[in-house]
């Protein structure tokens, strides 16, 4: 399965007698059903490690570039004003909300950057983890929320992670602050983050996935200035791709020899 | 004697009567750190300014005339103008009337008879205003350049010497914002940022295709030409992203190498052969003037992607585009070019392997006031003959240009050198 295609229904499953396992690429398992699979008896695998390097790069990178205002350069310039100014990154805020592989990886990431880290998570993270970023829980995410720079989405989705931030966590945001997204779409209420942008309750956003993908060529969130969107390339690297489809050969190769399933997923 | 905690680096003190001489606290704050004691009645580093020609010099001044003329004996500093496009951003000029008469270059040729003789200081923001031959004919009392940014290959520094003229810089606010945009560059280059965003908002795009690809950062090679202040902390960067760190630079850096694990290599040569990404970051000198040219983008791999956050004459212009069109290296990432911007048909703005920024390295909020602090700063120095502590005695050379080393907020020197901010900075442009 890669990129979520083909879409696994029970017209499918019941057209596949002797399916064993589907291997999906990238980590995010929202779009399987995983209780229907599992009622056909057909086992299901993601590849969590392999992409955690290059979406916190991305992750670093969607900060650096909303925060330095790259994407607005246009083609009708005539002279650098002056007063084009972005805001930096060093000594602001990150809030990593959840601190899973990804997360953690940002984190260290953003310490190079100097710049001060909180960050939420269903669970603490023990001191040696915690210290060696720098990194500082917040146990609720109003506190992290109100005291970041830049609040950067990070867990995966889940029926408790969406729409994680909607109009009230917006309104706890800093009108300053930027929201990155690397985490699903669905995290976030579009429609409150929309309208949050446009009343500037904060600053800027910068998502690298949307719901759905792509946003219909209509939609509001295309027509912001303060918005960049990328195209779901958290792992679009040559290396990495190679690396998720050697996983993906060997969860087959064990799901259908009947061994145990590396990177196997219920 | 006065002794601050807070940290502040000029303090107006107001005139004792009987003084027509404005005198200005200065704190240095090297000595307000080290807790130095004044053996001197009254106030630290009391600095005297010429009055004007016109101006009652010697009489006792009752206090309400005192504020007025405090203002009129300010140091007269130039400036192109306040605002619009070119000029001084507007709480740049706030801080600079804290310390000087701001004069603009308008109102300076409205009334060139008063004004010249009143000007001390030019404040050069953006290379402007231009620093000529006729300028400086018309500056008699003109003693210090205090540009704004740590480049000075705009400035005729010959002339500008023979005319007694001092130039400074501002090195130590543009290293952590020019680093920052180093590896911005690098990311957005590197996962190819800008494209990305045309397609996902792009009319035409129905899909986003599974086989779009841009290149890894962690764990790939970069090469640093150039390992100043700004080198370092690009250096000290790019180690989070565990990647493999090469730099070049007239001179080792033994100590800074192990600090973040940066291998030497003592020909550029070796360096370009060997990195991902290459990037540029030395000043602009005669030396450093076309230095990545054909032969240099011949050397790089075919999917090495170059950076430049120097100067745009670093590169052999030409050469880049020829070797971005036949794919001789895969992109290029430019925050400078000559001249700034472009010409609209110029052929570098029509690739698609090249990512071009408006020279924004320091282009933040912080920086610009940083800048116009640590210029100032400079310039009031030279202005009251103040001695720059460790300006001989801890001159480095760097790169390929000749900088005083200061020390900054940041853990970039490993031994634990005491911090220093805001120390007035030279730079020496005759060697």
């Amino acid at each position: 399965m890669w990129y979520h295609k083909p879409v696994i229904n029970e017209e499918l499953l019941q057209s596949l007698p002797n399916l064993k396992i589907v291997a999906s690429s990238g980590v995010g398992i929202d779009h399987l059903d995983l209780n229907l699979l599992s009622s056909y008896g057909v086992k299901a695998s993601n590849t969590p490690f392999v992409v955690s390097t290059d979406t916190a790069d991305l992750g670093m990178a969607l900060v650096l570039a909303s925060s330095r205002r790259l994407m607005a350069v246009s083609p009708d310039t005539e002279y650098f004003p002056a007063d084009w100014l972005g805001a930096e990154v060093s000594g602001a805020t990150l809030g990593v909300v959840g601190m899973g592989t990804i997360g953690y990886k940002v984190a260290e990431r953003a310490k190079a950057f100097e710049m001060k880290i909180l960050y939420h998570n269903r669970n603490q993270r023990n001191k040696e983890e915690e210290s060696a970023v720098g990194a500082i829980y917040c146990k609720k995410i109003d506190d992290l929320l109100q005291q970041s720079d830049f609040v950067l989405l990070s867990v995966n989705l889940t029926p408790q992670t969406h729409k994680l931030i909607g109009k009230k966590e917006l309104e706890l945001m800093k009108p300053t602050a930027t929201l990155i997204n690397i985490s699903r779409g669905l995290v976030v209420d579009q429609d409150a983050l929309v309208e949050a942008l446009q009343n500037k309750v904060i600053k800027a956003a910068a998502l690298d996935v949307t719901y759905p993908e792509p946003l219909p060529r209509d939609h509001p969130l295309l027509k912001l200035k303060n918005v960049i969107i990328t195209p779901h390339i958290g792992s679009a690297t040559k290396k990495t791709r190679r690396l998720m489809m050697e996983n993906m050969t060997e969860s087959i190769q064990a799901g259908l020899a009947g061994l145990p399933i590396p990177n196997e997923v219920f | 004697m006065f002794r601050s905690k807070a940290f502040s680096l000029l303090k107006p003190i107001p005139l004792m009567s009987g003084q027509p001489n404005l005198a200005y606290k200065f704190i240095h704050p090297a000595i307000a750190s080290h807790g130095h004691r004044c053996h001197r009645r009254g106030v630290d580093y009391r600095q005297r300014y010429k009055t004007c020609p016109g101006s009652a010099g010697g009489q006792t001044i009752s206090a309400p005339q005192t504020k007025v003329m405090a203002e009129e004996e300010l140091p007269g500093v130039l400036v192109l103008d306040i605002g619009g496009t070119h000029g001084v951003l507007e709480n740049v000029a706030a801080l600079l009337k804290k310390h000087f008469r701001l004069i603009t270059m308008k109102e300076f040729l409205e009334n060139k008879k008063e004004m010249s003789k009143k000007i001390q200081s030019v404040f050069v923001f953006e290379g402007r205003p231009t620093i000529d031959q006729e300028l400086l004919e018309s500056l008699p009392n003109l003693k210090v350049i205090g540009n704004s940014g740590v480049g000075v290959d705009h400035l005729d520094l010959k002339m500008i010497s023979n005319f007694g003229v001092k130039v400074t810089n501002t090195p130590h606010a543009v290293a952590d914002p020019t680093a920052d945009i180093g590896v911005a560059l690098m990311l957005a280059s590197a996962r190819r940022l800008v494209e990305g965003c045309q397609v996902a908002v792009s009319p035409d795009t129905k899909y986003f295709a599974v086989d779009w690809l841009g290149v890894e950062v962690t764990r790939a090679t970069l090469g640093i030409i150039g390992m100043g202040s700004i080198g370092y902390r690009v250096a000290q960067r790019a180690r989070a992203f565990d990647m493999r760190i090469l730099y070049h630079n007239r001179n080792r850096r033994k100590e800074e190498e192990e600090a973040v694990g940066a291998h030497y290599c003592e020909k550029m040569e070796d360096l370009l052969q060997q990195s991902d990404f290459v990037m540029l970051v030395v000043n602009l000198t005669p030396e450093t003037h076309k230095l990545i040219g054909k032969k240099e983008l011949g050397l790089m791999k075919p999917t090495a992607i170059l950076i430049n956050i120097s100067r745009g004459a670093v590169i052999d212009q030409d050469a880049l585009v020829e070797a971005l069109q036949s794919k001789v290296i895969r992109a290029a990432a430019l925050d400078v070019t000559h001249p700034e911007p472009l010409p609209r048909d110029h052929p570098l703005l029509k690739l698609n392997n090249i990512i071009i920024t408006p020279h924004i390295g320091t282009a933040t909020v912080q920086a610009t006031r940083m800048m116009a602090e640590e210029a100032i700063a400079n310039m009031l120095a030279v202005l009251s003959g103040q001695p720059i502590p460790n300006h001989r005695r801890r001159r480095a050379t760097w790169a390929f240009g000749k900088l005083n080393r200061w020390h900054t907020r940041s853990t970039a020197w490993p031994h634990g050198v005491p911090e220093e901010t805001f120390l007035p900075h030279y730079h020496e442009g005759i060697s």
